[in-house]
């Protein structure tokens, strides 16, 4: 099965970023596929390389970063929620790049599920 | 890059997608980054609803005036979406009520459901995207 | 339809809303800080109960156990790990979240 994410808060703040990393991993784990996962709203925050997290917790940029390095997962940071919040190509981390909502939509449309992770 | 270049996916496929509207309009960013999602999905050719539940109902509300908190001001907007032949926005009759709202006070016509009608609309959807 | 609530009935009205908008048979599962709802003694716990004899609730075991809260879930609601959750997901042809 093709699950879709949508993950719509920044890292730390909120556990939803959190949740939506560990549903993605156990969903490939049993086998099934996430395709993409759609940052919006203040979720473009995950895609930063700038963040320095302190070394005895999880680096939640970066390890989305490893999902998409490790079963290629693309991971989509909206241009306009990017925009307002000053995300851009220069800041990104591995794995992750900026496009349209229209990525969303054809998640929507192209996989079995979409989940909404969020506040 | 423009979102407008990516319009339908191709595959003929149409679901029902339902956008699910339950806060007020300002405090967050939602209604307003939520309506730009569905602005963009009326690109695809799908079977588009908007509902709009507990405080989103203040979302549609006429003489929104946000000159004052210096905020752009997207309530004209709703009334924009006809024009995208998004036509199906619903409105929960329980939240209006809790909330002292009629349809006169809406900006666009709207269906009113009850709790039923709702639960029954928001079952048979295929993908629903919550803000 | 799976629904999925994630903030604490404390806080928000998500968990309310959900439940008086789904439907007879569907499933809620508890996410974050929604697991709250689940446990005994919470103020939630009696809707929680009376909503179990028409839907199927669903509690995030690893959230249970971060806020402290495993040993005190509420009889008659079932406990799932991410694993539970991915299958939930998969079983139900569509799903909602209550943000």
């Amino acid at each position: 099965m093709q699950f879709g994410i949508l993950v719509n808060e920044g890292p730390y703040t909120h556990q939803a970023s959190d949740t939506a990393y560990l549903f993605a991993r156990t969903a490939i784990e049993k086998g099934h596929k996430v395709p993409r996962v759609f940052f919006y709203h203040d979720g473009v925050n995950n895609s930063t390389r700038l963040a320095t997290p302190p070394q005895d917790d999880r680096n939640v940029s970066a390890r989305w970063s490893k999902l998409a390095e490790e079963h290629g997962v693309d991971l989509v940071v909206c241009v306009a929620a990017a925009q307002r919040r000053g995300i851009n190509d220069d800041v990104l981390a591995p794995g992750f790049r900026i496009s349209g909502l229209g990525q969303l939509v054809e998640m929507g449309i192209q996989y079995d599920r979409l989940v909404t992770f969020g506040d | 890059m423009s979102d407008m270049d990516e319009m339908d996916d191709g595959s003929g496929v149409v679901k029902k997608f339902m956008f699910l509207n339950r806060k007020a309009p300002h405090g967050t960013v939602y209604a307003l980054e939520g309506l730009e999602v569905v602005l963009i999905t009326a690109a695809f050719d799908q079977d588009v609803s908007m509902v709009f539940t507990d405080d989103g109902v203040f979302q549609l509300m006429k003489g929104i005036d946000s000159k004052g908190i210096e905020v752009k001001d997207f309530s004209k907007t709703y009334r924009a979406l006809e024009g995208y032949d998004i036509e199906k926005l619903y409105v929960d009759q329980a939240s209006m009520d809790a909330r002292g709202l009629t349809e006169d006070d809406l900006i666009v016509d709207v269906t009113v459901l009850s709790v039923d009608e709702m639960a029954n609309l928001m079952a048979e959807q295929d993908v629903v995207i919550s803000f | 339809m799976l629904h999925i609530v994630n903030k604490s009935a404390a806080e928000r009205s998500s968990l309310e809303s959900c439940l008086r908008m789904a439907t007879k048979g569907s499933a809620v599962l508890l996410i974050e800080d929604a697991v709250y709802a689940a446990t005994n003694g919470n103020a939630a716990a009696a809707k929680i109960q009376a909503a179990a004899a028409d839907l199927k609730i669903y509690a995030l075991g690893p959230d249970l156990a971060a806020r402290g809260m495993a040993g005190r879930v509420l009889d008659g609601v079932n406990v799932v790990d991410y694993g539970g959750f991915v299958d939930l997901v998969a079983e139900h042809s569509n799903c909602q979240s209550w943000l």
